[in-house]
């Protein structure tokens, strides 16, 4: 593991974004069950050709059931000043609930570790503006402002573990097979230029959104001037953060059903909206319209975790699939996986303790969105039609 | 005895003896009357010579070589011929001096400065010729969210909300700039419009009405409401994609249109609604546009009048306030708002204006971009930018840079025959494109007109898909205002930070 660069990437190499190949996993358990994060490390690390021991990050949903109404932002800081400056912040503008260290295994022969913490927090009332995008506006200010620190995750009954190293030792630096889960997202990293930065690794979140990915979005200066014109900052260094935050536009400031964002995402060729039926060609082509600076493109897989405010599992890949994503379904319907590789499945299968059965691997479609939720199980299996299994109706059509 | 103030040629007239079958077939084409023919030889008047290059193409004996006067005037690096010419020229008329296309002065070339990116390893680049890349954009207002609303009992049921708004699809970002049928001739302008159908781009009327003939490609032409409201009635209201206030002109802002009335023939007058051979000057502002809530006030009635059903926009040159303009412009109501460079082009403009007057398009599309962002205004209207984008590199640059759409003129005229020798306000265009001489326009076959614009959009938009593909993106909608891939190599590093560019190697 790397013993720096905590909450910003070092100055060097500031004017470069990090490009990187990438494994990712994760799974849902759809009756809600919470599982240890052993599971998820394995389907992970099996992936090692995936990484470089230059990053990894887990995201677990369903973390903290007894604090499941506030937010919880789990922090990096790199000193104890500057962990004073945010906490004295977050008095000021809200009421801290619980404020303690999230417990890590540091290596006896580490000098300056980070300081790892997490805040059960909830933002003053405020007339003008919802709670959500009161924190929204917080991650903004502390990663762009607060010097030495960084939120890693801020959503509710959730929470974001990263940092710099291989995916086995971040796991066991957080402790991660201690936090039960009823759904995992997990990110190695193979970056190609950089030592890179613990804030900079996967997953990236906000809010109840998480994404972990393999790509890199050529589209990101697009993407990027499209967001800030809402409001958004792009200051991570990485053209991930941009899935992260049209994910939260579109979902949750759009309110768009997830099935119809992925369509802006990655949306079907023109070719294939001409042979749809009329009112489907309408839907499409204002879609394209509307939020042609939103699509993303160039190669990408993403797994996104959202949990606003039922807590779903969401994979996608770009329209020419340039990047793998492999999905399977236990036996028993009740887990829907994602991973990478079909590895991570072979993994779970010669399990020791408990020998996991699939019912079905399968390779979802370029650029269609797989859609898991929990209490519903699989509501798109990846291989349909734009609006198949939905109704749609069109105003004037 | 006075002296003579005679300004010395640009052009010699070389006409080979040995290779002259003296046919006059030189002497019929030079519309300028530069050649004649003396009984026993062809002789040449170097001072009537455009260098327009007719008579070297039309010499069966290939005869004749048009090339630059070696008579040296004595050097003086600040007072250089082309001042010393403007001076004798106004010393000996006392006028305003005219001129045409666009800004000739060497000024340096922004686009010229900027270098693309291209994919290697972590991403793979997309080979079009194997995989779709898209070119295809909407033209008009998009609304900034649509609304989708869930039903409560069945979550599939889904419908969208949102009224849509009037836009319209088109195959290249492409527009063919605004060139009138007056400025330009009847074959020029229908070869246009027909290569603009067949490709599924845009064209522009220009100020100079819609000829009847036109109408059946209204679905691609851009109808010009300018500030004489020349040929301004219904049919060219209704029969339109879409309807442009011009406020402005790349190659003479603060001017109006100018048509020596040379050029307004029989033809002319009707489409124009203006007498035969009277000078069509439109006013420098519009008459009932004095301030932006003017304007506001026009795209309204201009809305009601086409019954909302076409998109409606305003073109204003690129002067160094276009940013707040064009926002001013954009909350005014405007569905496309377009933006012509101090390099646009003109079939006639006063020298002195064309040559000093406005900004480089780069700039201008760079800083209405970002400020329309800023407003949050950026995506719901088309930008359109122009003057001047001289192939296929300088559209993409500028797409990169913010534009939806790239206006194009004169490399059109380049394609019909035109050798830019900017006598275009003189109406004896000896390539028959501006020009309203019957004589003169029979010289423009139209098929062959067309298919050359056809071929030279095509061209264009397969070296677009060839630098998306290299740079990883499949459709054209991902490259506009992605600055990240350009890079700046000039000199002047203020360039790069208006642009929004990084200088290359960072």
């Amino acid at each position: 593991m790397y013993w720096k660069n905590y909450t910003i990437l070092p100055e060097q190499f500031r004017n470069e974004r990090v490009f990187d190949g990438c494994g990712i996993s994760g799974y849902i358990n759809i009756d809600g069950k919470r599982d240890y994060g052993t599971k998820v490390i394995d389907m992970l690390c099996i992936l090692h050709d995936r990484e470089n021991g230059l990053g990894a990050g887990f995201a677990g949903y369903g973390i903290y059931p007894d604090y499941k109404d506030y937010y919880a932002l789990h922090f990096l800081f790199d000193n104890d000043p500057s962990k004073e400056k945010v906490l004295k912040h977050l008095e000021e503008t809200g009421y801290i609930i619980q404020s303690e260290a999230i417990p890590t295994k540091t290596p006896s022969n580490v000098d300056h570790p980070p300081i790892t913490w997490r805040v059960f927090y909830e933002p003053k009332e405020a007339k003008s503006i919802s709670t959500d995008d009161q924190i929204v506006n917080l991650v903004m200010q502390v990663n762009e402002r607060f010097d030495g620190a960084f939120i890693m995750s801020s959503g509710k009954n959730m929470g974001v573990f990263k940092g710099n190293g291989w995916s086995h030792e971040i796991a066991n630096y957080y402790k991660i097979a201690d936090y039960k889960a009823y759904m995992w997202l997990a990110h190695s990293r193979f970056p190609t230029n950089t030592p890179g930065w613990w804030g900079g690794a996967h997953p990236f979140n906000l809010l109840g959104t998480s994404v972990v990915h393999n790509g890199e979005i050529t589209s990101y200066g697009t993407n990027m001037r499209y967001l800030e014109s809402f409001g958004y900052k792009c200051t991570l260094f990485t053209d991930t953060e941009v899935i992260a935050y049209l994910f939260d536009l579109l979902v949750r400031k759009h309110k768009m059903p997830i099935p119809i964002a992925s369509l802006a995402l990655a949306p079907p060729l023109f070719d294939e909206i001409y042979r749809m039926e009329k009112k489907h060609q309408i839907a499409l082509k204002n879609i394209r319209a509307t939020y042609r600076s939103a699509m993303l493109n160039g190669p990408f897989s993403v797994v996104v975790g959202y949990n606003d405010t039922i807590p779903t599992m969401i994979g996608l890949s770009d329209r020419k699939k340039l990047r793998p994503l492999v999905a399977a379904i236990s036996e028993d319907e009740n887990t829907i996986y994602l991973s990478s590789e079909e590895a991570s499945f072979k993994r779970l299968m010669i399990d020791d303790i408990s020998s996991y059965k699939f019912r079905e691997i399968w390779h979802p479609k370029s650029g269609t969105a797989i859609i898991a939720r929990l209490g519903d199980g699989l509501l798109r299996n990846g291989l349909e039609k734009p609006f198949e299994k939905l109704k749609l109706s069109v105003i004037g059509a | 005895m006075s002296i003579s103030h005679t300004i010395p040629t640009y052009f010699r007239v070389n006409i080979d003896r040995d290779y002259c079958k003296k046919c006059k077939r030189c002497v019929t084409h030079c519309s300028y009357g530069a050649l004649s023919f003396n009984g026993e030889r062809i002789v040449a008047d170097d001072s009537l010579c455009v260098a327009c290059q007719r008579c070297v193409a039309m010499c069966p004996g290939k005869a004749i070589r048009v090339v630059q006067n070696e008579s040296y005037l004595p050097p003086h690096g600040n007072y250089t011929r082309r001042i010393r010419n403007i001076i004798w020229a106004q010393s000996g008329n006392g006028g305003v001096l005219l001129s045409a296309t666009g800004n000739d002065r060497p000024i340096r070339v922004i686009f010229d400065d900027l270098l693309l990116d291209a994919c290697q390893v972590t991403n793979p680049a997309i080979d079009p010729l194997r995989e779709t890349i898209e070119t295809k954009i909407f033209f008009g207002r998009k609304p900034q969210k649509l609304e989708f609303t869930i039903d409560e009992k069945d979550p599939t049921e889904i419908s969208l909300k949102t009224k849509l708004m009037p836009h319209f699809e088109i195959d290249m970002p492409i527009m063919v700039g605004h060139m009138s049928l007056g400025s330009i001739s009847y074959n020029a302008c229908m070869a246009i419009y027909q290569a603009s159908k067949e490709l599924n781009i845009l064209a522009g009327s220009g100020e100079g009405g819609l000829h009847p003939d036109f109408y059946e490609y209204g679905d691609n032409i851009i109808t010009e409401v300018a500030s004489g409201r020349f040929g301004v009635d219904i049919n060219y209201l209704n029969k339109t994609a879409g309807i442009e206030i011009k406020l402005g002109q790349g190659a003479k802002p603060g001017h109006g249109g100018h048509l020596p009335g040379e050029k307004v023939n029989n033809m002319i007058s009707q489409t124009r609604m203006i007498p035969k051979g009277s000078d069509a000057l439109s006013p420098y502002p519009h008459h009932d546009i004095y301030s932006i809530e003017d304007l506001a006030q026009l795209i309204a009635a201009l809305k009601e009048a086409t019954r909302y059903r076409v998109p409606i926009g305003v073109k204003i040159a690129a002067v160094h306030n276009s940013a707040p303009i064009a926002v001013g412009i954009v909350r005014g109501g405007a569905d496309f708002l377009t933006i012509d460079g101090f390099r646009g082009g003109t079939g006639a403009a006063p020298r002195i204006i064309r040559d000093h007057a406005g900004i480089p398009i780069e700039l201008a599309i760079a800083s209405v971009d970002q400020r329309l962002r800023q407003e949050g205004l950026r995506d719901q209207v088309t930008l359109v930018a122009g003057g001047s984008i001289r192939y296929s590199a300088d559209l993409i640059k500028a797409i990169a840079l913010g534009a939806d759409v790239g206006m194009v003129g004169m490399p059109v005229l380049i394609a019909l025959g035109c050798r830019v020798c900017q006598q275009c306000f003189r109406g004896l265009c000896s390539w028959g494109i501006a020009t309203q001489q019957e004589y003169l326009v029979k010289r423009l076959d139209i098929d062959v007109a067309r298919n050359r614009i056809i071929n030279l959009f095509h061209s264009w938009n397969e070296e677009l898909k060839e630098v998306l593909g290299a740079m990883g993106i499949d459709s054209v909608e991902s490259l506009r205002s992605n600055r990240d891939r350009l890079r700046y190599i000039g000199p002047n590093p203020k360039i790069a930070e208006i642009l929004g560019v990084k200088h290359a190697g960072e």
